[in-house]
């Protein structure tokens, strides 16, 4: 693999909701502005693997983490880590569009203004930027003041993507984040996904493994709460290790 | 450009590098035969195997586009047509680089009258010339110049099918030239691949521009003249 510096690491990571043990002692690299995709069934894991990266899975009744996640080589859950510090690094992209009943420019600097930020020409600098990296400015330059229900699903999973850059975090995570997109949104989102990551570190979960192949660097499949193989996306997709990755990918699984 | 074009625009780069340096092999072979340069003929060899390095470069390049990316309708036939370009391609430095054997087998200088009553040179020019269109056919898409390539290529089957013929004469004539005088016939023989080959490179432009498949046409003409025009079956394509 190349010489980038790694980003974020798992080391021996379990988790558990209640007695299912639904991650299983698993270890990853990802290296710094590469896109590492999750693939796997339903029910594997990777979700709530991928939750782990900014504890979005620490409000869940009776679920418990094992292990260490380092973002920069710091344990993110060390007793001393704040969540909310933790979450300005950390970004998020669900599957569905989720944007506030707001204006798209509330939208953008809604992070900003809860960490306190007032200054009006910040505000909009900030906005214009993340709304440009997320390819949606010219689409939406002319009417920021328009409600972000009005935009396209296309348009609102960008402005949402725009709204987790706004806040300048250095890792992006993605919950299947075109899977409720047509066909064309898709292929916008995924061109957006290349060029995020000259600046994030990306990591996406999705259930196309066409989209896995096309967008990222690295692929992890997971199995049954392990994973079971993490390696470059050309080798997976042409020559896997282990035969269960080979039956997946092929659709012979089962 | 997306990213499957940037992708597709990396594997034409490579194709390109490739081709110069084939090209390069193959006007060599002509200077090395009038010349007898023998650093020549060994930069020919060498380079071959650059050649074949380009060769599994570009497959594997292919492959992960068609792992990776599930290429459609022309992005697909491109890619199918690479595959064998590239093949093709290859294999012109390969007949290039057994010309360059036989020309340093030859032995220096090779009678003027055996170029001369063989028509290598000729070959030479033609072949030359149809490698040098082929490139810009494909580079321009254009799929009319690819068919005149095709056309082309009858001359040098025609030299090469009096070969023998003009051989053995000349042998009667110069007994002593026996082992030079194969080593030409066997020059001419390579030529004539070559031209087999760049044809098979045009006919793959033909079918990934104009998704028409042209290959194995001329034989099934040929065929339809012999039974007095009567239609022949169905050909599996």
């Amino acid at each position: 693999m190349s010489k980038k510096p790694i980003k974020v690491e798992a080391k021996d990571v379990n988790a558990y909701y209640g007695d299912f043990h639904a991650i299983k002692g698993i270890n990853i690299a990802m290296e710094e502005n590469t896109v590492t995709a999750f693939i796997g069934p339903s029910g594997c894991g990777k979700s709530t693997f991928l939750r782990i990266f900014n504890r979005m899975n620490d409000y869940i009744d009776g679920f418990k983490t094992e292990g260490e996640i380092l973002l920069d080589g710091q344990n993110i859950y060390a007793k001393n880590v704040q969540v909310d510090e933790l979450r300005k690094k950390v970004g998020m992209v669900f599957q569905k569009p989720n944007p506030f009943p707001k204006s798209i420019y509330e939208n953008v600097v809604y992070g900003l203004k809860i960490q306190g930020v007032s200054n009006k020409a910040a505000l909009t600098e900030a906005a214009e930027r993340a709304l440009k990296q997320a390819a949606l400015w010219n689409e939406v330059k002319d009417n920021l003041n328009k409600s972000a229900l009005a935009l396209s699903g296309g348009q609102q999973q960008r402005l949402c993507i725009a709204r987790a850059l706004a806040i300048s975090p250095s890792v992006l995570l993605m919950d299947e984040p075109a899977s409720a997109l047509d066909p064309i949104s898709t292929a916008k989102i995924e061109e957006l996904i290349h060029e995020l990551k000259e600046q994030y570190t990306i990591v996406i979960v999705t259930h196309n493994m066409q989209q896995a192949a096309r967008v990222s660097d690295t692929t992890a499949f997971f199995y049954m709460g392990e994973l079971v193989e993490h390696a470059k996306t050309k080798t997976m997709f042409t020559n896997p290790k282990d035969s269960r990755t080979q039956d997946y990918i092929t659709g012979r699984f089962g | 450009m997306n990213h499957l074009e940037k992708e597709l625009l990396s594997i034409k780069e490579k194709v390109h590098e490739m081709w110069s340096l084939v090209e390069f092999q193959m006007l060599a072979g002509k200077e090395a035969l009038l010349s007898g340069d023998k650093e020549l003929t060994k930069k020919i060899i060498k380079s071959g195997k650059k050649v074949n390095n380009f060769d599994i470069k570009i497959d594997r390049m292919c492959e992960s586009i068609f792992a990776l990316y599930n290429p459609v309708a022309i992005d697909l036939r491109w890619l199918m047509a690479i595959l064998k370009i590239n093949a093709n391609i290859e294999r012109i430095g390969d007949s290039s680089e057994g010309i360059a054997q036989l020309i340093r087998e030859a032995g220096h200088p090779v009678d003027p009258v055996l170029l001369e009553n063989t028509r290598v040179l000729e070959m030479y020019e033609a072949a030359e010339t149809m490698l040098a269109e082929v490139q810009r056919a494909f580079h321009e898409e254009n799929t009319e110049l690819a068919r005149e390539i095709i056309k082309k290529d009858k001359l040098l089957n025609k030299i090469h099918a009096q070969t023998d013929k003009v051989i053995i004469t000349y042998i009667q004539a110069n007994p002593e030239k026996i082992a030079q005088s194969l080593k030409v016939s066997g020059i001419i023989r390579k030529l004539e691949r070559i031209g087999d080959q760049i044809t098979n490179i045009a006919e793959e432009i033909i079918f990934y521009v104009d998704a028409k498949v042209v290959k194995h046409k001329q034989k099934a003409k040929k065929k339809k003249k012999k039974n007095g025009g009567q239609t022949p079956p169905p050909e599996n394509n």
